[in-house]
């Protein structure tokens, strides 16, 4: 009985003891921080992916509370749900931002029979288009394309990116990007465009961008790849709130004009514009206007075709 | 006795096919009516173009000049009319610029000297050879391709040693073997030429001990031509490295990230000896060289004198033609040439060999777990640890990469040359290496434009 | 004609491999093995199949049904740990401990760290030690060679630790030589062991280092002790020979995983196991230290390859 008395007491001395020091110490090396530091921080996602631009959450948390002005500082994975209970917290004022997320701007599938490029090089090389884009343009006619190697996936901390093996190309999936902008920089053929998510209409966030970033000029372009833009321009001469601009021979689709009617992708000679809904009925062709073009013209049967994107199965959830 | 360098090395299997196939000429089949020349056919600054479309050029006529102070001139190996003056695809497949010319007849510049005899007497003095060597696009011919001129623009007497690269320590190569032992006179000129520029009495020429013959012919001839020596080497890859053959040849190391001259030694190959012979005594630039053309599917491997922009695929033709089962075609040695993604490319001044391979021989084995077997540590001649390299480049650690001397890697390929688990380190070291080096001098241009702030404000 | 292949150089590789390496440890270790069948008869060679196919199955079970990873038993790195783990047991131990040392060998050795090249410890080692203090009896029951059944003695260091010097009169070293001594399965033929070495040596599978550097520090060690006191302490040779000294050497410190890269490191690793196996033998309790050596070191490579780095190129004094 004496002997657990005299535990009890030592151990609880100790105990005492130490707590004692915990506590001075604590109080001597105590780091004064803005208490709503802590606050930002614990409504911030906590993800640390570095898509703000600072080193983690606690970072720009930091760098908010400081700030006077944090209409600049804007937390991609959160959105602004997470940016105005920031403002909340700090009693500043914050701009409306819509979502975005990535999109990769090739079409050019790669595998199977009805490959839109064919392979011209096998490559047996270490696993990272870092690595392969710096010896050779790529395994394809088309130098601009996705290589398919996975750069963008490694270092998506939200697997919300996977090159699809039934095509060769990474894909983004909507539901779990947030727009970080990881793959967009690790993306050595700079192939991946952060873009606005798009309006939502009955479940579908629409947003049209052109696939492709081919700057060979048309005739080069098109014998590359079945679905590469050859800035041809009719695109551009569509749209109807000139959102489209074809520079260094490829075109351009801006989010910010861009209101998703769909008017380019009917447009296109090549299915280089895709959205995430379907183009919207064609005007029934006028004979004239095929001839009147130079550039060759997918037989009819491919014309009218919808561009099923991928990353539509994926959000019906 | 035989010499060899101090850290690390490998043993390839030798693959000499064409060793014994004596140079020959290379005729451009008839049917082969424009040659591509490309502008960037050297380490630093791409030639700019001097001649236009629509003019008529001559063999040996300066089709493009130097564009800064390491880069070479480009003279028109052919004759003919300027064609097209643009970028195509190059070997790597992405755009590069070059000169096509349509060919027409077979008319020199009159200042050449055509004549076969040898000229021994050396009339012009150091400052004329080395503006002379510059003048003639003359650059380093064993494949690294740094402009000649500017390695051996020395002080006087900060130079000891000249150093001469007879290794051929890539396996397959013998173009510098066939060179040593057909034109041997012409090369021990080209020494006497290259010790001449750069002040020095003694020249090393460095010859692994494969190549007994070219070892016993010049050591014979060079008793004729006092202050060069022979210098047998034991057989060891990356010998032909420059850090490693000064090592190998005088036992001095060059420190990491110094020039090879602050050991007093300046590096030139056999092949580049024969180049400056040609230049200096025969007033003849750099329009032609020797290729290797070999591979074990090759029906016969030779080597060759062609031109330079020569077409790949004419050359293979004329050695056997294109087998069935090649699978890779390398523009150099096995070790460190690069593949061809096309074979629509001219041969520059750089191209020792085109090797062909078939898929055995040339697939990487399947990737396993790195065993920490330490055997990259033991092969690595600069003394590096490669599984760490190839670790902290993956996941781009570059401060550690850094700290480690990512930077002093030569790039050899002795590491996953040597991986008994099929690891592609070099893949991702060399890849390490160039953001390293990137990083590195942005510093330093940070650090200087920082430091003339400075002393503006100063001022 | 096919696609052209496009890789980065090099584009030619050594026939070197995971599996050659490997199964020449297996080709080095046969003949010690043959020595310990002679010796103990087919117990001997009951517990070495055992230990192999255990280690086999287990990380064969381990990678198919828990990880779900490719299995990669082929490339014969199980089968070096299960025939190194076999060679630390004594012949005739009941072979379920075998295969819970085989379960421990792999499956907390091996894979819990992420499978080959991963581990930080050597896995047989860990087997062992982890049978030595579970079943300290079992593992110490040794049998005497060529001994009739259930006939068993002590191994020399045992000798040693009990009766002192005076208790090793009758064992000449042309048994230590032989194998015709008490002692786990594999450690029994000094000669046999060291043929094994010669042939990885030339071979290239190991470098000279850690062996000599941990040989070199026990004969230097045993050597004062014994120029002391050769009344207490016994003579470097017999240290050499005995208690799976050659084998820890030879084929248990210098395996790849758990040594350090460098050959500088490599030396400090050498030295440091020669040192705590020397200090173990002679102040310790055990007879015998080697495994606790190397698992020791193990634990220290980490460290000695962040302080050991190899050479680098014109880090020499310039001549």
């Amino acid at each position: 009985m004496e002997a657990v008395l005299i535990t009890i007491a030592v151990l609880a001395s100790l105990g005492l003891t130490a707590a004692f020091i915990l506590y001075f110490v604590s109080q001597k090396f105590k780091v004064y921080e803005d208490p709503k530091i802590g606050e930002v921080e614990e409504v911030l996602p906590g993800a640390n992916c570095g898509g703000c631009g600072f080193a983690g959450c606690h970072a720009m948390a930091e760098a908010l509370a400081k700030a006077d002005d944090i209409s600049g500082l804007v937390c991609p994975v959160g959105g602004s749900a997470v940016m105005s209970q920031v403002a909340t917290i700090l009693g500043k004022s914050v701009a409306e931002s819509a979502p975005k997320v990535a999109v990769v701007r090739c079409a050019g599938c790669t595998v199977g029979e009805s490959a839109n490029r064919q392979k011209t090089l096998d490559y047996d090389g270490a696993k990272s288009c870092a690595i392969a884009s710096t010896h050779f343009a790529g395994d394809t006619a088309c130098s601009y394309g996705c290589l398919g190697l996975g750069d963008c996936v490694k270092v998506c901390q939200f697997n919300a990116i996977k090159v699809n093996e039934a095509t060769g190309l990474a894909e983004v999936d909507e539901a779990k990007c947030v727009a970080c902008g990881a793959c967009a920089k690790a993306c050595p053929k700079q192939i991946i465009e952060i873009r606005y998510k798009g309006r939502v209409v009955k479940d579908v966030a629409r947003r049209v961008w052109v696939s492709c970033v081919n700057k060979d000029k048309g005739a080069v372009a098109m014998k590359a790849c079945k679905a590469s833009c050859i800035g041809c321009g009719k695109c551009a001469k569509v749209c109807k709130f000139e959102a489209i601009t074809v520079e260094n021979n490829v075109a351009h689709i801006d989010m910010e004009k861009c209101k998703a009617c769909g008017l380019c992708m009917n447009e296109c000679p090549k299915n280089a514009i895709v959205a995430t809904f379907p183009a919207p009925p064609k005007p029934a062709p006028k004979p004239a206007a095929v001839e009147a073009t130079g550039t060759a013209i997918p037989k009819p049967a491919e014309q009218p075709k919808p561009v099923e994107v991928p990353v539509q199965a994926d959000k019906q959830q | 006795m035989l010499k060899t360098f101090k850290i690390g090395g490998i043993h390839p299997e030798e693959n000499k096919l064409s060793a014994g196939s004596a140079l020959k000429q290379f005729q451009l089949p008839a049917d082969i009516k424009e040659v591509k020349i490309p502008v960037a056919q050297h380490i630093g600054a791409p030639a700019q173009p001097v001649v236009a479309v629509g003019d008529d050029v001559k063999v040996g006529q300066v089709i493009a000049q130097a564009g800064g102070f390491v880069s070479a001139n480009i003279h028109s190996p052919f004759s003919g009319k300027v064609k097209k003056i643009e970028a195509t695809t190059g070997d790597d497949g992405k755009p590069a610029m070059m000169i096509t010319i349509a060919i027409e007849g077979d008319e020199w510049v009159e200042t050449i000297d055509r004549s076969t005899g040898i000229k021994r007497e050396i009339t012009l003095s150091a400052e004329e050879i080395v503006k002379k060597i510059g003048e003639m696009g003359i650059v380093g011919m064993g494949g690294a391709r740094f402009p000649a001129q500017v390695k051996l623009a020395v002080k006087p007497g900060q130079a000891q040693a000249l150093i001469i690269n007879g290794v051929e320590c890539e396996p397959y190569l013998t173009a510098d073997h066939r060179l040593m032992l057909e034109k041997s006179e012409e090369v021990l000129i080209g020494i006497k030429i290259l010790m001449k520029a750069i002040g020095v009495t003694e020249a090393y020429i460095g010859i692994e001990n494969n190549k007994k013959d070219a070892i016993e012919l010049l050591t014979k001839l060079s008793a004729g031509y006092p202050g060069i020596k022979v210098q047998p080497l034991k057989m060891k890859y990356p010998q032909g490295g420059e850090k490693q053959l000064i090592d190998a040849c005088i036992g001095r190391q060059v420190a990491s990230g110094a020039l090879p001259i602050s050991v007093g030694a300046v590096v030139q190959n056999v092949g580049t000896a024969f180049a400056v012979y040609e230049a200096v005594q025969k007033n003849k630039p750099l329009i032609e060289r020797v290729v290797c053309v070999t591979g074990k599917p090759l029906q016969n491997p030779s080597n060759f004198w062609a031109r330079i922009g020569t077409p790949v695929k004419a050359l293979i033709e004329a050695a056997g033609g294109m087998p069935e089962d090649c699978a890779k075609v390398i523009g150099g040695g096995p070790m460190m040439g690069r593949a061809f993604a096309t074979l629509d490319v001219p041969i520059h001044k750089g191209s020792s060999g085109i090797l062909l391979m078939n898929n055995q021989e040339s697939k990487r084995g399947e990737i396993a777990n790195c065993i920490r077997c330490a055997k990259c540590v033991s092969v690595c001649p600069m003394g590096l640890e490669p599984f760490l390299l190839s670790k902290v480049s993956a996941k781009q650690l570059w401060d550690m990469a850094e700290e480690n001397h990512i930077a002093d890697c030569i790039e050899c390929g002795s590491c996953s040359f040597t991986c008994p688990s099929n690891r592609p380190l070099l893949d991702y070291i060399r890849r390490g290496k160039s953001t390293v080096m990137g990083i590195m001098r942005a510093r330093a241009a940070a650090a200087k434009a920082a430091a003339e702030a400075a002393e503006a404000k100063k001022n | 004609m096919n696609n052209l292949t496009i890789a980065p150089s090099p584009h030619v590789h050594s026939s070197d491999s995971v599996k050659r390496n490997m199964y020449l440890v297996v080709a080095a270790l046969l003949p010690a093995l043959i020595a310990s069948v002679y010796y103990f008869g087919l117990g001997a060679l009951s517990v070495v199949v055992t230990s192999i196919v255990s280690c086999v199955l287990i990380e064969f079970l381990i990678q198919k049904f828990v990880l779900k990873v490719p299995t990669t038993i082929t490339d014969g790195s199980a089968a070096v740990t299960g025939l190194i783990l076999s060679f630390n047991l004594p012949a005739g131990l009941p072979l379920w401990i075998v295969v819970v040392g085989a379960l421990v060998a792999i499956g907390i050795g091996k894979m819990t760290f992420g499978g080959l090249g991963q581990n930080i410890a050597n896995p047989a080692i860990l087997g062992r030690v982890f049978l030595l203090v579970s079943f300290p009896a079992q593992m110490t029951t040794w049998p005497v060679p060529q001994g009739a059944d259930g006939a068993t003695g002590a191994t020399p260091l045992g000798l040693l630790k009990e009766g002192g010097v005076g208790a090793l009169a009758n064992i000449p070293t042309s048994d230590l030589l032989f194998g015709n001594i008490g002692g786990s399965l594999g450690e029994i033929s000094a000669l046999l062991l060291i043929i094994g070495g010669i042939i990885l040596l030339v071979t290239r599978v190991i470098t000279w280092h850690i062996p000599v550097s941990i040989l070199a520090t026990v004969a230097i060690f045993a050597g004062l002790m014994w120029g002391v006191d050769p009344t207490q302490y016994a003579d470097p040779l017999f240290h050499i020979l005995t208690g799976g000294m050659l084998l820890g050497a030879i084929f248990m410190a210098t395996d790849y995983v758990t040594s350090p890269m460098s050959h500088s490191g490599m030396i400090v690793y050498g030295v440091g196991i020669g040192l705590i196996t020397m200090l173990i033998r002679t102040f310790g309790a055990y007879p015998e230290g080697m495994s606790f050596a190397i698992l020791i070191m193990n634990i220290v490579t980490p460290l000695i390859n962040t302080y050991c780095k190899p050479k680098r190129f014109g880090e020499v004094v310039k001549k």
